[in-house]
């Protein structure tokens, strides 16, 4: 095993490798200049060092590793939220196919009015999940809708209401209008709920996902991530980027288009797969 | 969030107003900040790495000009570098449509605009060239794909081709070219399905449907907001099915547009067209100089 020493060219070759993930310039600095400290000068293999890298990423993101919280509040009121084309209706058939696995009485809102065929898309996942889809015509309003699923999961006893939003993005003043007023609305009916805001982001995006972040978090009080699209080739290192500036949970991540391609966020793993872990 | 790239650059340069011309220490610093401003705008780091090699030997040995600081005229410099790699030979508008039936083959990654961007472009050959289009979703896989096209057709006033269940892609794509011919379209446009670059299945389920239609042009539709992996996935959908041009969407968001300038360095291929918004009118033609000013950051 050839080794090397943990020199400034070396450090700066990490944080490329970081880089290339999405991770962002201010990050990979941090990240590769904690897993140096205290090893500088050292001659390590290339195994070595990746591992230490992969450590370092995983101790960073093992703090925001966790599922989904369920509460015994019926129904447990789930918005979901995201710029367009995201994953966000794919995300929630797969979520109701898991909770009704699990036993729970689940609702789905479709709560995109505006897209066209939006409101078909998620009849089918419904179908797949054999889940109940409420809907509006297009156009109508979808806090409206929201206000009326709510009512419609009470009088069902369901345990799970998930309502599906438009795609917006972060920097449009009238959608993310439109998206606090779908929250006020829910509120009205049950001051506790939404008791989870989920936003959905694609991993393939690069750093406009901290923009995302920041603005879907001040508007809807996001409450946790779903990262999509983890079956290509990005590795969403922009996670990490996030880990550190916002320390909201991961949920889940998407890796693929079917309904059972919705995993945990396991830190361990994805350190590996961005650092390169065990591939030479 | 991102400090202006001019104001960065001031303070490196604050000392050396008043030297001659440009050292090749100084442009060094000075693209070291560059650097950093192209990988906060996503431009993928091989292409960031190329490109400032390429500034660097451009702008070693420059006079400083009187009129502006050496920092603002490192900028013009990158500026201008930006704009001659992002700006294609021909007019980005203009789509190799002539030769009725012409097929114009829409693919990309799952979620891109695909679907939206076949909508906006049909509209604009009918609205703007008096165009006959015909347009087809190929999508056989997305619940609602084919409405949704079949939809976005309605609103618009183009037609669309009839939704058979059961037939597979290239079934859908002959039965779109020989409507397309029988009908007399001027053009008919093919909306395929999200896939990744990396699934062998269905990049030869496109190429080969492609092979059967023999498109005018082959647009790959990319989010502007895409990070480091647009090389990857530029470089790959044009080896294995041979792209015409790019599609940047979402240009209407706050993303910086970084993957305009990775694509473009890594296939050569103009970028046409930028798309604003989800409206069906929502669509310009590509311009490298507004693109250049949001990749610095100014
Ligand atoms: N490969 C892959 N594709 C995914 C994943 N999740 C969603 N997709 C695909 O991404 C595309 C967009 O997904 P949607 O669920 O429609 O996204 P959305 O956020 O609801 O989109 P809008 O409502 O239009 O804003 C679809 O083609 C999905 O099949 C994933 O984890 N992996
Ligand atoms: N803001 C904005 N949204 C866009 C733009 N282009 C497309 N969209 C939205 O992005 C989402 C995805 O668009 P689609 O056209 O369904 O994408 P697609 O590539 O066909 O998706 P798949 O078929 O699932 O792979 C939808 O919500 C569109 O309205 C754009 O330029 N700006
Ligand atoms: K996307
Ligand atoms: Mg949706
Ligand atoms: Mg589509």
């Amino acid at each position: 095993v050839t080794r090397r020493v943990l020199d400034d060219d070396m450090i700066e070759q990490l944080e490329e490798l970081l880089i290339a993930s999405d991770m962002g310039v201010d990050t990979a600095l941090r990240v590769t200049s904690n897993m140096a400290e205290g090893r500088f000068g050292k001659k390590l293999s290339t195994d070595e060092i990746k591992q230490m890298l992969a450590d370092e990423v995983t101790r960073v993101m093992e703090p925001v590793a966790k599922p989904l919280p369920l509460y015994s509040k019926r129904p447990q009121v789930v918005l979901v939220v995201g710029v367009n084309g995201s994953g966000k209706t794919t995300t929630i058939g797969k979520l109701a196919s898991q909770f009704k696995s699990a036993g729970k009485k689940v609702v789905i809102a479709a709560g995109d009015t505006f897209r066209a065929a939006a409101v078909e898309q998620l009849q089918v996942w419904g179908e797949r999940a054999g889940v109940p889809v409420l809907t509006a015509p297009e156009g109508s309003d979808p806090a409206s809708l929201a206000f009326d699923a709510m009512t419609r999961a009470q009088e069902d006893g369901a345990d799970l209401l998930m309502i599906d939003t438009a795609g917006r993005l972060q920097n449009r003043a009238d959608l993310m209008e439109e998206l606090a007023k779908i929250v006020r609305v829910i509120r009205k009916k049950d001051e506790t709920a939404p008791h989870n805001t989920l936003l959905v982001l694609d991993a393939t995006t690069g750093q406009n996902a901290l923009n995302q972040v920041e603005v879907f978090r001040n508007i809807s009080d996001v409450s946790g991530l779903v990262m999509t699209k983890l079956d290509g080739t990005a590795k969403g290192g922009v996670l990490v980027a996030l880990a550190d500036k916002f320390g909201l949970p991961i949920h889940a991540i998407g890796v693929g288009e079917q309904i059972d391609d919705l995993a945990p966020f396991d830190p361990k793993d994805f350190a590996k797969a961005l650092t390169g872990v065990g591939s030479s | 969030m991102f400090e202006n790239l001019s104001e960065r650059l001031s303070g490196v340069f604050d000392r050396l107003t008043k030297q001659g011309a440009l050292s090749e220490e100084d442009v060094k610093t000075a693209l070291r900040e560059v650097r950093v401003a192209l990988l906060e705008a996503d431009v993928s780091l091989p292409v960031a790495r190329e490109f400032i090699k390429k500034v660097q030997d451009q702008a070693t040995g420059q006079a400083v000009t009187k009129s502006i600081t050496p920092g603002q005229q490192v900028v013009k410099i990158v500026h201008d570098a930006l704009v001659d790699t992002l700006r294609g030979e021909e007019d980005p508008g203009a789509l190799k449509i002539d030769n009725p039936p012409a097929p114009i083959l829409m693919v990309g990654l799952q979620g891109g605009g695909k679907t939206t961007t076949t909508g906006k472009l049909a509209k604009r050959l009918k609205d703007k060239e008096g165009k006959k289009v015909l347009m087809a979703s190929l999508d056989v896989y997305r619940p609602a794909a084919m409405d949704q096209l079949k939809v976005l057709g309605a609103q618009i006033g183009v037609d669309t081709l009839p939704i058979v269940p059961g037939q597979n892609p290239v079934d859908i794509a002959k039965r779109a070219k020989q409507q397309a011919a029988l009908g007399g379209y001027d053009v008919y446009m093919l909306d395929t399905a999200g896939r990744l670059q990396i699934d062998e299945v269905l990049m030869q389920e496109v190429e080969d449907v492609r092979d059967v239609v023999s498109p005018r042009e082959t647009l790959l539709v990319v989010d502007g907001l895409t990070g480091q992996v647009a090389v990857e996935v530029a470089e790959e959908f044009d080896a294995k099915i041979g792209i015409s041009g790019v599609v940047l969407t979402r240009m209407d968001g706050d993303g910086r547009g970084g993957a305009a300038l990775s694509m473009r360095a890594v296939t050569g291929k103009p970028i046409r067209f930028v798309g604003l918004g989800e409206k069906m009118d929502a669509l310009e033609t590509f311009e490298p100089d507004r693109i250049a000013g949001r990749i610095l950051g100014m």
